[in-house]
């Protein structure tokens, strides 16, 4: 099994269409990977089912990085 | 029944306009899911659908419950897969002069015609962005753009879901999400059938095609922007009343 930072990097790469190696763990979507809005919301869709988590919209409005991703999937999912 | 057929979610479709959707669409191969207020309501789409030898059924749902709507997609999203069809259909009237109107006329009206509009196209976007394929077509009204006197509240209902669509549209267009209104004029159904005679030549004296329109003639309609030849079509509203309001 890979391990959560990982797993949020490889699906961070499919959704938004990047290299994986892209994916710096500081990386912002939107300013670093081309994301836009809607891509963020899919994302976190496709956070949600990797993990098989809900994420509250409040919640996720706040998840802007990759590395905010991987801290809110370990803070959550221990 | 192996092979995967598209969900298609119709509210309001027990009778009238949003029965002939249901069946129009059945019959177009999609696995159709209607939706009534009342469990006799659902009933008779469940009947009327297994009559006509068609895959799908009926839900009891209030389009104006936030919850409800979100359980209702949920559900069939388990039961049947996500719907990536979803035709807005439900909608009351609650006719009054606006000196008279009261706020829960007003309100009830906004609520069940337009807000619903968002709490159903939201709770399906996650299931049509991730297919990045769906098609989302809004039951108008002629009245959203001619107006009409005691309909103040259902006029606004009708023009602010044209512009919502306009502005989803935009949102949607790049993961081939299509959002349309269908405006029908004067359709043969129990709303129109309530009307006196008086009331009736004088509407008919509107309509260069001097007639009702069919419910079955709006679910054509329905159907082909649904379907595949009208992927090109996007934050449109397409009148069909007859030639009473020319645009």
């Amino acid at each position: 099994m890979s391990s959560i930072e990982e797993r949020v990097k490889k699906i961070v790469a499919e959704q938004l269409g990047v290299k994986e190696e892209e994916v710096q763990t500081e990386a912002s979507f939107v300013e670093d990977l081309g994301a836009d809005s809607l891509d963020t919301v899919e994302l976190v869709m496709a956070l949600e089912e990797e993990f098989e988590t809900e994420i509250p919209d409040e919640e996720a409005e706040k998840i802007t990085t990759v590395k905010l991703a991987i801290d809110y999937i370990k803070e959550n999912l221990a | 029944m192996s092979e995967e057929k598209t969900v298609a979610l119709v509210t309001g479709a027990s009778r009238g306009i949003g029965r002939a959707i249901a069946e129009r669409l059945a019959d177009d191969g999609y696995r159709v899911v209607g939706t009534a207020t009342t469990e006799s309501g659902a009933a008779a789409i469940t009947e009327y659908l297994q009559a006509g030898g068609f895959d799908g059924c009926g839900m009891t749902l209030d389009v104006a419950d936030q919850a409800a709507v979100e359980d209702v997609v949920k559900g069939i999203s388990a039961q049947f897969g996500a719907p990536l069809v979803l035709v807005n259909n439900a909608g009351i009237t609650r006719d009054n002069i606006l000196m008279r109107m009261k706020p829960e006329e007003w309100q009830a009206v906004i609520d069940t015609n337009l807000s619903a509009v968002y709490r159903a196209s939201k709770a399906c976007l996650r299931g049509m962005t991730k297919a990045r394929w769906g098609r989302i077509v809004n039951i108008t009204s002629v009245v959203g753009a001619m107006g009409n006197a005691g309909q103040s509240n259902y006029a606004a209902s009708k023009a602010g879901v044209e512009g919502f669509s306009r502005a989803l549209a935009r949102e949607l267009g790049s993961r081939a999400i299509t959002v349309n209104c269908v405006a029908p004029g004067f359709i043969d159904t129990d709303m129109t059938r309530a009307l006196n005679e008086d009331q009736r030549e004088a509407m008919l004296g509107q309509i260069p095609l001097a007639r009702l329109g069919e419910a079955s003639e709006i679910a054509a309609l329905v159907g082909f922007l649904c379907g595949s030849h009208a992927g090109y079509i996007t934050g449109e509203t397409i009148h069909i009343n007859g030639g009473m309001n020319m645009a």
